[in-house]
């Protein structure tokens, strides 16, 4: 139960009256920028995180794993009032949400996403406590080819889990790499792709990726659409609340089977919108009454907000434990404690102890804070949508101006922030993931000194990454995954005894 | 909306249909072959400084040398995916009026970053946020004039007071002494 003594110690880290005041703050604009369209967890955590440079590291990061979490709760708001998912992860919550809440029940329909939302997260929070301490523990001997051969499967993972067409993903991924390898190399000295320009000499930062990509790419994206906010008005009073709760138990296993989706999709990094759609699928499918589903079901509800919160908690444990984020949120937290002087990593767990069980004390406490604040603040939010448009736009493209500059204080970062925009515009709208190119360029660095140590050890063979049974089969894996797409199709041919290879490749 | 229609003389094929635009196909292959370039240009400058073995180890172009091939080779099979299993691609990728819409968000913040470099970022905040109420919410400027000076001046006790976070400023900033 060394655990236990160790979380115990976290809490009396995280309970402060400043970490709490944190925490408050980072929940209140997490929910704001998962209301707000254009605004997400990422990106709303990367124009923070040049203020929190002064911070103390633990604070900072629980002040920023809160804006995560009030994001995660914020967008369910959106989708249940408004049929407008404030953040990918909750359009499946769209699909049953916003019927209950036409037909009268909208607070009952909150109530049951965050309390989903909670369980979920709450669920994901113990797994991370218990599982965190092994994986670092056991990572701890793993040398260079066996952390490249993590990274690896982080990568591989996108192709065989992706929905996108495997080339979109690995073009994504490689773009990422590229930026990433922009700039002065540290380990020889050399520039690269500088081009002689001084500006790129520091490189691409990934959180003015980050930004432009989400944020710019967003508003530009919802313009198109033309968008007007319709929503139904939504009431909750502490008897609706109750009256929810006693329904909820009901649907636990529902609630289990979501989390553990959640769980999986988060720790690999499937992230958190395939896994709310995987979940929202398989509980339609198992459901007794799945043909309902669509119709305004509590279930429906359920299943796609505690994957979803699950994911995006979980996301957090590879990150902390060996330095590879399960998500674009997680990936610009690790980003933060780069810049703050912290080594993610098993070894953050030896050597940073309080930090470590500071934050997940606080992923506690910043659920539980965070359920209170948004089922008492639900009308609040729900008046701010009402803001047309018109004024919302030019405040989120300011607030995004301003915090790219702030990362380096260089006016061509916010130029290179628009060039992102339209990037992450153009991406969207053709179906390159976004995540592993995010991804690629925060992991970059890390990446390729652990490939050129793996090569300096093995004097360029490759077959290092088959050295041992650990990276071996960590390697052979990470290949599955890459071939993944191409297997099932094999196996989907073999099995319908049918050539017809445009059928079988599920394009979307 | 903004008045501007040089978006029209891109004249294309579907002239007939409803909904005139630009083809997804076009910008897919578009896409694909810029990210091919991009893919090159790493390979070249790779090469250029050196993605082989020296003495010490693994040379500084060894690494990115292979990721502009992988990125040619992904962004080749896109190019190729869309000319000859083009179904999923042959709708339109936006249409001259949302495109308009868009351009009418990405020109002005073009114009508002560039405006940043003079009068600074407060300032050209302002002017932005105006311009856009009035253009695309058409705001009575009772409204428009409250909305546009608070969020700046906000910005500026928040960053400038408050977290001694300096951002770009100008000639009216120096006025007031900062």
């Amino acid at each position: 139960m060394e655990e236990f003594s160790n979380l115990m110690q976290g809490f009396s880290v995280a309970l402060t009256y400043q970490n709490l005041m944190f925490m408050f703050i980072g929940i209140l604009l997490g929910v704001l920028i998962g209301v707000l369209p254009g605004l997400g967890g990422a990106n709303g955590v990367a124009i923070l995180l040049p203020l929190t440079f002064t911070m103390s590291p633990t604070s900072a990061i629980i002040m920023l794993s809160c804006i995560y979490w009030g994001a995660l709760f914020g967008g369910a708001i959106t989708s249940i009032l408004f049929n407008i998912p404030g953040e990918p992860w909750s359009v499946a919550t769209t699909f049953d949400g916003h019927p209950m809440a036409k037909a009268g029940r909208a607070g009952e329909a909150l109530t049951t996403a965050f309390t989903s939302s909670f369980v979920g997260a709450l669920i994901a929070v113990i797994v991370i406590t218990f599982l965190a301490p092994l994986v670092a523990k056991f990572s701890l001997q793993f040398g260079p080819p066996e952390f490249f051969a993590v990274q690896l499967l982080t990568f591989c993972s996108f192709v065989g889990l992706g929905k996108g067409h495997p080339a979109k993903t690995i073009a994504a991924m490689m773009l990422g790499f590229a930026l990433a390898a922009v700039g002065l190399d540290t380990v020889t000295g050399t520039l690269r792709m500088t081009f002689g320009t001084g500006e790129l000499l520091r490189g691409f930062n990934f959180l003015i990726a980050v930004i432009g990509l989400f944020g710019i790419g967003e508003i530009l994206l919802t313009m198109e659409e033309g968008l007007a906010f319709k929503g139904v008005k939504a009431r909750i009073n502490p008897s609706v609340v109750w009256q929810t709760w006693k329904q909820l138990p009901r649907f636990w296993i529902t609630a289990i089977r979501g989390t553990l989706i959640g769980c999986w999709m988060g720790i690999t990094p499937g992230g958190a919108t395939p896994a709310s759609f995987m979940s929202y699928g398989i509980a339609k499918r198992f459901s007794k009454d799945g043909e309902k589903f669509g119709t305004g079901k509590m279930e429906g509800v359920v299943a796609p907000e505690t994957a979803a919160h699950a994911a995006g908690t979980s996301a957090l444990l590879p990150m902390l434990t060996l330095g590879i984020p399960g998500s674009p949120t997680a990936a610009v937290l690790l980003g933060g404690l780069l810049i703050w002087g912290l080594q993610p990593g098993p070894l953050l767990f030896v050597e940073q102890k309080d930090f470590v069980w500071g934050l997940i004390a606080s992923m506690y406490l910043g659920n539980i804070v965070g359920l209170i604040i948004v089922l008492t603040t639900v009308p609040w939010w729900a008046a701010i949508l009402r803001v047309p448009f018109s004024i919302i736009a030019p405040i989120i493209i300011v607030v995004c101006a301003i915090g790219a500059y702030t990362v380096n204080n260089a006016m061509l970062d916010v130029a290179l922030m628009l060039v992102f925009g339209v990037v992450g515009y153009l991406f969207k709208k053709l179906d390159y993931p976004l995540a592993p190119m995010v991804l690629a360029l925060v992991l970059g660095d890390m990446a390729e000194s652990s490939f050129r140590q793996s090569m300096l050890l093995s004097r360029g063979e490759v077959s290092i990454f088959w050295s041992n049974g650990l990276v071996g089969s960590i390697c052979s894996l990470a290949m599955l995954m890459l071939f993944w797409p191409l297997i099932s199709k094999l196996l989907a041919r073999l099995r319908r005894g049918n050539n017809d290879l445009d059928e079988a490749r599920p394009v979307e | 909306m903004n008045e501007d229609n040089n978006t029209d003389h891109v004249k294309t094929d579907h002239d007939k249909h409803h909904h005139r635009g630009v083809s997804t196909r076009a910008v897919e292959i578009g896409v694909a072959m810029f990210t091919l370039i991009l893919g090159l240009v790493v390979i070249m400058d790779s090469r250029r400084i050196g993605a082989g073995w020296a003495e010490d180890g693994p040379q500084a172009g060894y690494f990115p040398y292979y990721i502009g091939i992988i990125l040619c080779i992904a962004s080749a099979w896109t190019v190729w995916h869309a000319i000859f299993f083009g179904k999923h691609v042959s709708g339109v990728f936006v249409s001259h009026k949302k495109f308009r819409l868009v351009l009418s968000v990405f020109i002005p913040a073009v114009i508002y970053v560039v405006a940043t470099y003079f009068i600074g970022i407060y300032v050209a905040s302002a002017l932005f946020i105006g311009a856009f109420m009035y253009w695309h919410g058409r705001f009575a400027w009772i409204k428009i004039i409250p909305v546009s000076v608070t969020v700046p001046v906000t910005m500026f006790l928040l960053f400038e007071v408050w977290f001694l976070v300096p951002l770009p400023k100008g000639p009216l900033e120096t006025l007031i002494g900062y």
